[in-house]
């Protein structure tokens, strides 16, 4: 198991949000590209109407700073999953799998559905664990602060109903 | 002469892609991507996505607050409100545990191979995203702007220089670290 020490880890990333800050102006955040991508897809099949969207003229659906950054994230798990060995396709998780068993449709079923759910909130609460919990609470921003705060308690009580 | 660097579109777009590759790369090494993590730091079992995100908020509060005051760089606080982000953090929140991934370490999911994550949870968020644009107005005129605090920062609320929050905040930050990693979380 080639894990890094998660305090170098953290350091690595307090580094790079000063980075992100310095050369582009921009905090680290992750949700965002997601919403825009959302939009593209749409247009997709809505055409031009999409870009009316009062949601699509705050956040526009192109590809932009953060739409890059989350590609660049895809690349970096992937270039560091295959360095250590550890890529592999995988289905179900094992702690899913301890508490409910090898079951691929239904794994699939709970993540879409978790997925659906976390798009909502995150665009609700206007930002996700990288721009609020991580970009947010080092700027000392109350919104970010409160922000994590609630995704924790939420995440936590669900958690434990689920297990 | 950073005013060039950040107006410079493709540029940016180049930089955004390499800072993002690198933030992969660390949420992979960290061990972050993985779901079992994830959720062990929900059922408070496992403490490392805690303590990866305290180590980056102390380090980040630390470093950009020095280039804050050397004018190097300027802030972005988040706006929010009781209605955006008290209910959206919880509507996340459950997001969070029932996917067991959060948007960015869904992304370095994907990369490390995590199926569900692709054709589960990519596609949920993208659902979830658009289905949020579909609700905006009606959201917009009632519940996301009851509460509303603005851009409020901790040192504007409590009319602080920032350092006086953030040298204290440091100490309690590496303390609870130290308590956590003392108790083998």
């Amino acid at each position: 198991m080639e894990r890094w020490s998660p305090y170098a880890v953290g350091i690595g990333i307090g580094l790079l949000s000063c980075v992100a800050f310095f050369l582009s102006d921009k905090p680290i955040g992750c949700s965002t590209a997601f919403s825009r991508t959302s939009g593209m897809i749409e247009r997709l099949f809505r055409g031009g109407v999409v870009a009316e969207k009062a949601y699509y003229k705050k956040f526009a659906p192109s590809i932009e700073w953060e739409w890059m950054l989350v590609a660049g994230i895809f690349i970096g798990g992937f270039i560091s999953a295959q360095l250590s060995g550890q890529f592999h396709m995988e289905w179900v998780p094992a702690t899913w799998a301890s508490s409910f068993g090898y079951t691929p449709i239904s794994r699939w079923a709970t993540a879409l559905t978790g997925g659906i759910i976390l798009g909502i909130g995150a665009r609700w609460a206007g930002g996700c664990t990288s721009g609020h919990g991580i970009s947010g609470t080092l700027q000392l921003a109350v919104s970010s602060w409160l922000a994590v705060f609630c995704f924790f308690i939420g995440g936590i009580a669900t958690a434990m109903i689920i297990f | 002469m950073l005013k060039q660097l950040h107006s410079n579109e493709k540029l940016q777009l180049g930089i955004g892609f390499l800072v993002g590759i690198l933030f992969g790369f660390l949420l992979q090494k960290g061990g972050v991507t993985k779901y079992d993590v994830i959720i062990g730091q929900l059922l408070l079992t496992d403490f490392t996505v805690v303590k990866i995100m305290l180590t980056a908020m102390i380090t980040g509060m630390i470093g950009v607050h020095l280039l804050s005051t050397l004018g190097l760089v300027q802030l972005h606080p988040k706006p929010g409100s009781l209605g955006s982000t008290v209910i959206g953090g919880l509507i996340f929140g459950v997001g969070f545990a029932v996917l067991g991934y959060c948007p960015g370490t869904l992304a370095g999911a994907v990369g490390q191979g995590s199926l569900d994550a692709l054709f589960g949870g990519l596609a949920g968020i993208l659902l979830g995203a658009g289905l949020f644009s579909e609700f905006y107005p009606k959201l917009q005129r009632g519940i996301l702007g009851r509460g509303d605090f603005g851009e409020l920062t901790w040192p504007r609320l409590f009319k602080v220089n920032p350092w006086t929050l953030i040298i204290p905040l440091t100490i309690g930050v590496l303390i609870f670290l130290f308590w956590v990693e003392k108790s083998g979380l």
